[in-house]
C-alpha cells in the first residue's frame, strides 16, 4: 500500500474554514455535486497546505470545497459543493 | 494578531542567500524541496502513458513514453520560486525541450494549457513557453523524477511561481482565449512573475 | 449533542507558557495560559503559528492534551529530528515565553461523556494525544463509559503518559490499556511486540455487536491500517473516526 502522507481528516481543515465561518465547520454536512455522496466535512479528505486547503469527496475523490488564503483575503471555491448544511446550537 | 509579535528564537528552515539579489522579493531560500499536495499522488504507468498536444495547432502530436524519449535531451539549471516564499537555487533536471514539442504541432492561438494526471490544470501565454524557456523534465538532480515531485514527467518552467510547472503533467492544449487553472481560479495571479512579486489576483 | 456554533470567527490569540513537562525523552508538554480561552472539547486541537524576528511564518496544528476541565491549556509535542516548528516548542520555548494559536478546532473528533460509549480508542505514538484529552475528561467526570485504549509505541520509555494511564486504570476497572512495543521490549515484557493488525484488533477490540465509538489517531500508516481493519471486521464507518497526523503533522 502507498502512504499518501500528504492526505488528512477533514479536521485538518477545521482552522482555515473556522477563521472564515463563524459555524464549527468540520460536523457540517456537504452533499457532492460530483457524486451526490453525503457526509461531514470530518469525514471528507483534505490536503493542507501553504498554498491551499483543498477538501475532497472521500467518495469519488472530486474537491467539495477549495480555501486559498492571501494578504487580507480568502477565496473559497464551492462549486463542488452542491449543499452545505449547517447545524445551530438551539 | 499582535502586530510585532514574533516567536523569541525562532528561525525556521532557510538559510541566508550570499548573493541577496537573486532571491525575489518576499521570498526565503531553502536547501530542501517542498512537497505541496493538493490531491492523491496520481500514477499512469508507462505503458499506458502518453503525451499530447492538442487544440489550436497545425497537426495533433501523440508520443509515447518510448518515442518521447527519442526527443534531443537537454540538462538545465534553474532558480525555482515557490508562492509560499520558498526558492531554490541551481536545481538541476533533464528533459526536452517545449520548443521542439511545440514546433511538432505548431501552435495557431497565443495560450497554453497545460493538463494533468489527477485533473491538476495551469495556463501560461505560448510566448512564456517558448524561447527557450520551458522543458518537459523526467530528470531531477540526476535521477528519475520522483512521483511526489511530479513524476513521471513535469512541466518546468522557471521564470514564473512554481505552480505554474505543472506536476504529472500529460499534455498541453493551445487555446485562443486563456483560461484560468486550479490555482489561478482560485485568487492566484494569473501570471505569477516573482520578480513583480505577482502571487495573488490584483497584485 | 456536539456544540456547532462559535462566538465569532476563530482568531488568533497568544498565551504564555507557564510550564515544560518532559513526557518522554522525545515529547514534551506545554502547558499554556491563555487569556482569551473560551474552552474546548476533548479531541480537539490548535493551530500554532511561529514567526521569526523578520516575519517568516510557519505553521503547525497540534492536538490539545487536556481536558475541558482544566484550567490551562496543554499541548504535548513531539520532536521530530528533520522538523522545522516541533524542535522549538521542545528545546527552543522557555517559561514565560509567548505562544500564538487559533482555536479549537475541530467538532467532528471529539467525544463527551454524553456521547456514551464503549469508546474504543486507538493510538499511535503521539497520536495518544487528543485520546489522553478524552481519557482525562472522562476521569474528571467519574465516568464509567466502558474504554478501551490500544497504545502502539515505538519502546517503554516512549509511552507518552505512561504512569498516568496505569493509575488510572489501575483505579477503574471500566477503564482497560492494551500496549503494544513494536521496536524493542523490557525484558519482562509480556505484552504485543508488533504493530496493530487485523488479528490484534480483533482479539482486544469490542465485536462490532457492542457498536462502539472508535477514534484513531496517529501516523497515517496506522490509521489506515487499523480504520480499514475495523471496518473489515464489521464495524460501522460511521463510527470509526479518524485523525491522520500526515508527514509533519500540519499544514505548511
Amino acid at each position: 500500500m502507498t502512504i499518501d502522507e500528504q492526505r488528512l481528516d477533514g479536521n485538518a481543515a477545521g482552522g482555515i474554514l473556522g477563521q472564515i465561518f463563524a459555524f464549527e465547520m468540520t460536523t457540517a454536512e456537504v452533499i457532492c455535486a460530483h457524486c451526490d455522496a453525503v457526509g461531514p466535512i470530518g469525514a471528507a479528505v483534505v490536503y493542507a497546505t501553504a498554498m491551499g486547503t483543498i477538501i475532497r469527496c472521500a467518495g469519488c475523490g472530486e474537491a467539495l470545497i477549495r480555501v486559498a488564503h492571501g494578504p487580507q483575503r480568502f477565496w473559497v471555491d464551492f462549486s463542488g459543493t452542491r449543499l452545505l448544511q449547517l447545524r445551530a446550537d438551539q | 494578531m499582535a502586530k510585532g509579535f514574533f516567536s523569541r528564537g525562532f528561525i525556521g528552515r532557510r538559510r541566508d542567500p550570499e548573493q541577496a539579489g537573486r532571491l525575489p522579493p518576499g521570498q526565503y531560500l531553502t536547501d530542501g524541496f517542498p512537497v505541496l499536495s493538493a490531491g492523491p499522488t496520481p500514477y499512469t504507468p508507462k505503458d499506458k502513458w502518453d503525451f499530447t498536444v492538442v487544440g489550436a495547432v497545425e497537426t495533433p502530436q501523440r508520443w509515447t513514453w518510448d518515442e518521447f524519449q527519442t526527443l534531443p535531451r537537454v540538462p538545465i539549471t534553474a532558480d525555482i520560486h515557490c508562492v509560499t516564499k520558498w526558492s531554490k537555487f541551481d536545481s538541476k533536471w533533464s528533459g526536452f525541450s517545449l520548443d521542439a514539442i511545440l514546433g511538432a504541432a505548431k501552435p495557431q492561438a497565443a495560450y497554453v494549457l497545460a493538463f494533468c494526471d489527477g485533473g491538476y490544470v495551469t495556463n501560461l501565454p505560448l510566448a512564456d513557453v517558448t524561447g527557450n524557456k520551458a522543458w518537459i523534465v523526467d530528470t531531477y538532480d540526476g535521477a528519475p523524477l520522483p512521483l511526489e515531485h511530479g513524476g513521471p514527467v513535469r512541466l518546468l518552467v522557471p521564470h514564473p511561481y512554481f505552480w505554474k510547472s505543472a506536476k504529472w503533467v500529460r499534455g498541453l492544449r493551445i487555446v485562443e482565449d486563456d483560461q484560468p487553472g486550479f490555482w489561478e481560479s482560485l485568487g492566484y495571479h494569473n501570471y505569477g512573475d516573482p520578480w513583480k512579486e505577482q502571487r495573488y489576483q490584483g497584485d | 449533542m456536539e456544540r456547532t456554533a462559535l462566538p465569532g470567527r476563530l482568531i488568533w490569540q497568544l498565551g504564555r507558557v507557564v510550564e515544560l513537562i518532559d513526557e518522554t525523552p522525545r515529547t514534551k508538554s506545554l502547558v499554556l495560559d491563555v487569556p482569551g480561552w473560551l474552552g474546548h472539547t476533548a479531541g480537539q486541537h490548535v493551530d500554532v503559528r511561529l514567526t521569526a524576528e523578520d516575519g517568516y511564518q510557519t505553521e503547525r496544528s497540534y492536538s490539545i492534551a487536556s481536558p475541558p476541565e482544566a484550567r490551562q491549556v496543554v499541548l504535548t509535542v513531539e520532536r521530530l529530528d528533520d522538523g522545522e516548528v516541533s524542535p522549538y516548542l521542545t528545546d527552543g520555548l522557555q517559561k514565560g515565553d509567548q505562544l500564538e494559536l487559533r482555536g479549537p478546532i475541530g467538532g467532528y473528533f471529539t467525544w463527551q461523556v454524553a456521547a456514551g460509549g464503549p469508546l474504543l480508542l486507538i493510538a499511535g505514538g503521539s497520536g495518544i494525544v487528543p485520546l489522553m484529552a478524552m481519557i482525562r475528561h472522562r476521569a474528571a467526570h467519574s465516568s464509567t463509559v466502558p474504554t478501551h485504549l490500544l497504545y502502539s509505541s515505538r519502546d517503554f520509555d516512549d509511552i507518552i503518559y505512561r504512569q498516568e494511564l496505569a493509575q488510572l486504570s489501575a483505579a477503574d476497572p471500566t477503564l482497560t490499556i492494551t500496549h503494544t512495543l513494536t521496536r524493542a521490549q523490557p525484558p519482562s515484557w509480556t505484552g504485543y511486540r508488533r504493530r496493530i493488525d487485523r488479528t490484534m484488533l480483533a482479539e482486544v477490540a469490542w465485536p462490532p455487536s457492542e457498536r462502539p465509538l472508535a477514534f484513531v489517531c496517529g501516523p497515517t500508516a496506522l490509521v489506515e491500517t487499523v480504520a480499514a481493519a475495523l471496518v473489515d471486521l464489521g464495524h460501522d464507518p460511521l463510527r470509526v473516526k479518524t485523525e491522520r497526523f500526515g508527514a509533519s503533522g500540519g499544514t505548511v
